[in-house]
């Protein structure tokens, strides 16, 4: 479903900030494939993600979606198959437009723009009863600006709209990170619940060990721009966070100092 | 004093059409545009052109709406494929334009007394000219914010709202800002333009220097338009704009009457929309000073 092919990337190039952000990175998701993928700060897992989602341009390799290859394709026209969650709840809504409008403009993701109504009544039906699978009670308040909604609500509404129209791969960045320690399982709850009615191809950025364990079928930990370990099947059910660090401590030959991942 | 108020109301339909396209892009795109400034004096430049030319008042109208949009368009290709801030790309459109308003006029300034303009047929049917100018201000007012209304509500009107409110999401969504940024500019550039065309005629002259302050003007009217009409409808909001327009010209008006030199005016208009802008500043500023006065109490 996704192939990332031999991809290095690196920022500021030339300049005494230059720095490898991926280093020939090959990865490869399998239609239905759930990944988590940790690693440290700076390890490069937010990057891949861009990088997929084509927020960065790649300075080598490719990257296939679906046996199409987009290295070369802009963000918006990538968005047509991609479904994506930010780390900050603000990032994935219009604040200032309601709850509907938001969902009819990712309803219309991957489609032509036209002069036709932004929003029909058929539409609000659907998004009613897409909304009350959330039961967070969006379903009476469509009309309600989305702004005005609870950091965890706008991070269910954006997961909702990331999936609203069945995307090839979902890319979730850290999407949990910056919900307060009750909100995020419930948005985690939410995600499974979206990725498992849909069979969803999903790429989870975490640095929460735990979560990483817990969630998806796969994980992958990049250190310094590298994939380190891969690791999926019974072997991941059976993953502890101790087993993850020795893992990590063997695979990088360094400890895993980073309170973040280890605390969380 | 009905004379002078009537007066400015007339003259506040014709800029309600240019503070809708402010409204546009300060609003909706979340753009301070300066291109107006230039698209302002354009719409005006090409009316006054076309009518001692002896076109068709209604045609040298719609020309204004394309030079408009032509401009809008120029500012927006800066903006986006060359990457130039907003501000400053607005800024260089302007600065262009004022010498290509030159070329269109020919020369500084074009006198169109006793011309036929857009609101000479409305004259002949017995109006006099205040009436006229107010009657068509109003239709093309209306008109305009219907069109709006329509517009922002379809796919691609959503498209643009949400680019000035969240870019990102709204590229994640599979739309290109770039195309929704620039469709913002050209709709804005060209009611601006337009608002120039009818001015210029109203006042029958057009003049270069006429958008200098212009986007100061606009700015004004929107925040008027919000502190006194404002709604959370969108219609309503439109509607708030016009009236803000109308009443920026008649607190002008009055202001003028009560004695103030108009050199002083865009001084005037400076201060009050630099008190509007600050207004959420301020207030912050006030609120303990509010809460202690309360306590005390």
């Amino acid at each position: 479903m996704l192939r990332v092919n031999n991809v290095y990337k690196t920022f500021h190039t030339g300049t005494v900030n230059e720095k490898i952000a991926l280093y020939n990175v090959n990865m490869e998701l399998r239609e239905g494939d759930f990944i988590t993928l940790i690693g440290g700060n700076g390890a490069g897992k937010s990057t891949l993600l861009n990088c997929v989602a084509g927020v960065y341009g790649v300075d080598q390799g490719t990257i296939v979606i679906d046996a199409n290859d987009v290295t070369k394709l802009p963000e918006h026209k990538r968005a047509s198959v991609l479904g994506r969650v930010f780390q900050d709840p603000m990032m994935g809504t219009a604040a200032n437009m309601g709850i509907e409008e938001n969902l009819a403009l990712a309803y219309r993701r991957g489609q032509k723009r036209s002069l036709k109504w932004g929003i029909t009544r058929k539409e609000r039906n659907l998004f009613r009863e897409q909304l009350e699978r959330l039961e967070l009670g969006l379903e009476d308040r469509l009309q309600d600006k989305v702004g005005l909604l609870s950091g965890g609500q706008r991070q269910a509404l954006t997961l909702l709209m990331a999936t609203l129209k069945k995307p090839k791969v979902l890319l979730l960045d850290e999407h949990t990170a910056a919900l307060d320690p009750k909100t995020a399982p419930k948005v985690l709850e939410i995600t499974e619940q979206l990725i498992q009615a849909s069979n969803l191809t999903t790429m989870m950025v975490t640095h929460n060990m735990r979560d990483a364990i817990k969630h998806g079928n796969r994980l992958i930990m990049m250190h310094e721009g590298r994939i380190i370990l891969d690791i999926n099947g019974e072997e991941k059910k059976k993953l502890t966070v101790e087993d993850l660090l020795e893992r990590f401590g063997q695979a990088s030959g360094e400890e895993f100092a980073n309170d973040r991942a280890l605390l969380s | 004093m009905l004379e002078i108020l009537l007066g400015a109301v007339s003259l506040g339909t014709l800029w309600a059409v240019m503070t809708i396209g402010v409204f546009i892009t300060y609003r909706i795109l979340n753009i301070a545009d300066l291109t107006v400034e230039g698209s302002i004096a354009m719409g005006a430049a090409i009316a006054a052109r076309g009518i001692i030319m002896g076109m068709n008042p209604y045609v040298t109208t719609l020309l204004a709406l394309i030079g408009g949009m032509a401009a809008g368009l120029v500012t927006g290709l800066l903006h986006t494929q060359l990457k130039i801030p907003a501000l400053l790309s607005g800024i260089l459109t302007m600065i262009a334009l004022w010498s290509i308003n030159l070329r269109i006029m020919g020369k500084s300034n074009i006198s169109l007394l006793r011309m036929d303009t857009v609101y000479t047929m409305l004259e002949n049917m017995g109006l006099n000219k205040t009436d006229a100018v107010m009657v068509l201000g109003l239709l093309f007012v209306l008109a305009i914010i219907i069109l709006l209304y329509w517009f922002f509500g379809t796919e691609i009107g959503c498209a643009i709202r949400a680019t000035g409110s969240n870019p990102r999401m709204v590229r994640a969504q599979g739309i290109n800002t770039d195309s929704t940024i620039i469709l913002g500019l050209i709709l804005s550039n060209g009611l601006v333009a337009v608002s120039g065309a009818l001015i210029a005629q109203s006042q029958s002259y057009s003049d270069v220097q006429m958008g200098t302050g212009a986007i100061v003007i606009g700015l004004a009217s929107v925040i008027i338009g919000e502190v006194l009409f404002g709604t959370k409808k969108f219609f309503g909001r439109l509607l708030s704009l016009a009236l803000g327009a109308i009443t920026y010209r008649i607190i002008i008006a009055l202001v003028l009457k009560m004695g103030m030199p108009a050199n002083d005016l865009k001084l005037f208009t400076a201060i009050t929309v630099a008190v509007a802008l600050s207004l959420p500043v301020l207030r912050q500023y006030f609120m303990p000073l509010r809460k202690s006065f309360k306590e005390v109490e």
